[in-house]
């Protein structure tokens, strides 16, 4: 079972409070984008085996949306920010490089 | 290969059964194939099987990164069933169940299909309204499916307990000719037929790398070595994604863990497979005793074939209110599954923006019953280069044209 840090109610929260909601960072269009753009927004998604940054939302608790980091194969997480980022904050990747020496940082 | 036969056992039994051959030859791989398929599952077995069988080419290799049948065709809950809404999914569906009618006599192998019949119990006014249309469109595609009033449905499954609390069964979608069949022999009997048309099975292969040449594929490399290839088809379930990023491409799916759980073995006590959409969870009783019991998905991408452990909890929680008398059994095994989830629920048999690489993936939480159809249009897209009939309607391109086939309603369960 997942064990999540909401930083919104500032405790460790159950998986099963939470709810996920996909890849974060994403470059939200409007109708004004191209139609490549558009179906990058809607579908592509990384969906990458190793780490990966997802929103969260406290469904059970605060109502709020944050980000994590996490590893999809082992299920480490390692921590949340505040969904207000557009990019990982340095101390998340420098957790996940100290557990993960081959982390190569994130991509757009 | 030697034919498998009344006489062939007979023969054997006189001969303490040391004449048996391995079903199928383990090889290395060559320099250069005309066609590589990677991913040694039945999707993939079945789309070099058909290739040789229909078009009669047999320089291929089916590449496997762990062993055969290891992957989400071991994995799943052995269900075959084609009552789908939209008439695309109809065609391929209905394709397959069709083939496997007879896959046993094809492949001289037994795979154990039994069209016990799939009841697909509504249990909300919603999911009758939504079962009824679907059985009218069935029965307008010529799939053999029909409405069955709860008390019927008492009759095809005394066990089961129609009067709720929670959710009184309201009525079902029965298909008489949906069933199960043995998940492994079908892997097993594909590759054992494959070996005998000359095509190389190489397991313990892992692409880690795609050379292409001007947006053309030219090689893979591999833990075995680089393989040159004329064309490749990816057909890797829920590491698509993994091998597409290789190949410097993205995909519209996200692949997640998806569970299952066997009872310990018991009498025979239900000869049907149930499917509960609303409350999450279906159930078949499998040749051994076990209950074959499946549940949802896990909400988040993962990678981890072992799913969460709450997921369980509700679909067993589901199933013994809807079925009383499993209340007391206990459970045997538990295992997860990696599965590519689509948008729209709907698998995608493309080419792909790199040039003589195809892909087949997508079939989410219900692959299985989709085997010898999936593998029938994979082959005839491969081998005339663009997909035929029943694969055009799911190309990649279809999200960005925005003529999804929408079967979120018609899986297994609620995502």
């Amino acid at each position: 079972m997942l064990n999540i840090y909401c930083p919104i109610c500032q405790r460790d929260c159950d998986e099963t409070e939470l709810s996920c909601g996909g890849q974060a960072h994403l470059i939200r269009r409007d109708h004004a984008s191209s139609d490549k753009d558009f179906y990058e927004y809607l579908y592509e998604r990384k969906n990458g085996k190793g780490i990966i940054f997802e929103r969260w939302r406290h469904v059970y608790g605060c109502g709020k949306w944050f980000h994590t980091a996490r590893c999809t194969l082992t299920n480490q997480v390692f921590g949340s920010y505040s969904a207000k980022e557009v990019q990982p904050p340095k101390s998340i990747l420098a957790t996940i490089r100290r557990s993960r020496v081959d982390f190569k940082g994130w991509v757009k | 290969m030697k034919r498998y036969s009344l006489s062939s056992i007979f023969t054997e039994a006189f001969r303490d059964n040391l004449g048996w051959e391995k079903a199928w030859t383990k090889r290395q791989p060559k320099k250069e194939y005309q066609i590589i398929i990677v991913g040694g599952g039945g999707h993939g077995l079945a789309t070099a099987y058909y290739l040789a069988k229909n078009f009669n080419m047999t320089d291929i290799a089916v590449i496997e990164k762990g062993w055969i049948g290891g992957g989400n065709t071991g994995r799943n809950t052995t269900i075959i069933r084609s009552n789908y809404l939209q008439e695309s999914s109809i065609g391929i569906y209905e394709k397959s169940r069709f083939l496997y009618e007879t896959l046993s006599q094809d492949l001289n192998y037994n795979i154990m299909f039994s069209p016990r019949g799939v009841l697909m119990l509504c249990q909300t006014e919603h999911e009758l309204r939504a079962m009824k249309r679907t059985s009218h469109a069935n029965r307008i595609n010529g799939v053999d499916t029909k409405m069955v009033a709860p008390e019927e449905v008492k009759e095809i499954v005394p066990i089961i307990n129609i009067n709720g609390p929670r959710f009184p069964v309201l009525g079902a979608l029965w298909q008489p000719r949906g069933g199960t069949a043995r998940h492994d022999a079908v892997a097993w009997g594909y590759a054992r037929k494959c070996s005998d048309f000359g095509i190389d099975i190489i397991e313990q292969c892992e692409v880690i790398g795609v050379k292409k040449k001007r947006e053309k594929i030219v090689a893979l490399e591999t833990t075995k070595g680089n393989i040159k290839a004329k064309k490749v088809c990816f057909v890797a379930a829920g590491h698509s994604s993994v091998l597409a990023d290789l190949a410097g491409f993205r995909l519209p799916i996200e692949s997640v863990a998806l569970q299952a759980l066997v009872s310990e073995p018991i009498k025979p006590m239900i000869d049907c497979v149930v499917m509960a959409n609303t409350v999450h969870g279906y159930l078949s009783q499998s040749d051994k005793g076990e209950l074959v019991i499946g549940g949802g998905a896990d909400g988040y991408n993962n990678y981890s074939q072992r799913g969460s452990f709450h997921h369980i909890e509700e679909t067993v929680r589901a199933l013994v209110e809807t079925f009383p008398v499993i209340s007391r059994l206990r459970q045997l095994r538990q295992w997860g599954g990696i599965v590519d989830m689509t948008g729209d629920r709907s698998p995608i048999i493309s080419k792909t923006p790199v040039d003589g690489l195809y892909i087949n993936c997508g079939w989410g939480t219900g692959g299985f019953k989709a085997i010898p159809g999936s593998g029938w249009a994979t082959a005839e897209m491969i081998y005339n280069e663009r997909p035929g009939k029943l694969a055009s309607p799911f190309s990649i391109d279809r999200f960005s044209e925005g003529r999804l086939i929408d079967e979120s309603a018609a899986a297994a369960v609620a995502h």
